[in-house]
């Protein structure tokens, strides 16, 4: 176990590390990553508040531009590529995307249906 | 240069079939550090999810309360948002700076990130204590108990990840640059990285998808 030299060639990049390794390219890296962020970021909050576009469509561009920008971090601050040696990080990624989704999908559909099929409140004292 | 010079490079043989019966042995220890504390962010991304799914399901259950678009403030969740996105930018040019063992600007930017960091936590307290002082306290109904719990427990982490950024410093200077110090400040980036992505859902979903409501 060597701590002090690391060889990108012999195994696979750590979570955050960067393939490339001078300064100059890693620092336009995360001014382009912030750049992008800064654009997203602001489209959404100038498509919240907007009366230009279309009034039902705000909260899906709103998810749309999340996602989007929780992308540019994921590649640019945190160097998730999908080269082959970046496979075990993606692998877990994805893993723990699979649950994020199974527990707010499965909660928000479930709630959704219990809360049209039962009955209000008041109705069930009523009929007890 | 012909193929045979590179080859056994993991570049040119993404799958590691020339390597297949030399085995390169145990990882490095900053891998394996690495890809366990990536481990840990994911599952922590997981438990924010619940959090996510109950504020999602809570949001309507007002109790005549305010709703979401009654106490958000839209000026002030873009202070905030733009704080956390400058401070992932900053924690970038530490960590670069931390690899090319640079003090100064790794001081430099440890500093501006913690700086950009309390400026958040100073907003979202007085956010809170505002709240509070007009009597919608998390106890006032299910979607304030949601929201206090969501964003609270977002906070709670910028508040460790400050205290964590600041003993980083504090190693570097009494330490230096050395490679245990050295795991620890690409786990701290790791984990400021990702209480930005989920600040990215937070704000999405809680203030602007919630002020809709």
């Amino acid at each position: 176990m060597s701590d002090l030299t690391h060889h990108p060639v012999q195994h696979d990049l750590a979570p955050g590390e960067e393939e490339i390794h001078s300064v100059g390219e890693r620092i336009v890296g995360y001014v382009v990553g912030l750049g992008l962020a800064l654009l997203l970021t602001a489209t959404s909050f100038f498509i919240a508040g907007t009366n230009l576009v279309w009034q039902p469509s705000i909260p899906i561009a709103i998810i749309v531009l999340a996602i989007a920008q929780m992308g540019v971090h994921l590649v640019f601050f945190l160097h998730i590529t999908t080269g082959p040696d970046n496979t075990n990080n993606v692998l877990a990624l994805a893993f723990g995307l699979l649950i994020v989704f199974l527990v707010v999908g499965g909660s928000v559909w479930i709630m959704s249906h219990l809360n049209e099929n039962m009955p209000a409140m008041d109705q069930i004292m009523r009929m007890q | 240069m012909a193929m045979t010079a590179t080859y056994g490079h993991a570049h040119a043989d993404p799958h590691h079939l020339g390597r297949a019966i030399e085995h390169p042995g145990p990882a490095p220890k900053r891998i394996v550090t690495a890809y366990g504390f990536w481990v840990f962010l994911l599952s922590d991304i997981v438990m924010f999810s619940c959090f996510f799914a109950a504020y999602a399901v809570l949001v309507g259950q007002t109790a005549d309360g305010p709703k979401g678009s009654e106490i958000f403030e839209q000026r002030n969740v873009a202070i905030e948002t733009v704080c956390l996105l400058l401070s992932s930018f900053t924690c970038g040019m530490a960590s670069i700076a931390a690899d090319v063992r640079n003090r100064l600007w790794f001081y430099l930017g440890m500093a501006v990130t913690c700086l950009l960091g309390l400026i958040f936590l100073s907003i979202e307290f007085r956010e809170f204590a505002d709240l509070v002082s007009r009597g919608y306290g998390p106890s006032r109904s299910a979607f304030l108990t949601a929201f206090f719990s969501l964003v609270g427990c977002h906070g709670l982490h910028v508040t460790a990840g400050v205290l964590w950024l600041l003993t980083m410093m504090a190693q570097v200077f009494a330490k230096g640059f050395r490679a245990d110090i050295l795991r620890r400040m690409m786990c701290f980036a790791l984990f400021w990285h990702a209480l930005d992505i989920i600040w990215v859902a937070v704000f999405s979903v809680v203030y602007l998808l919630g002020s809709g409501v």
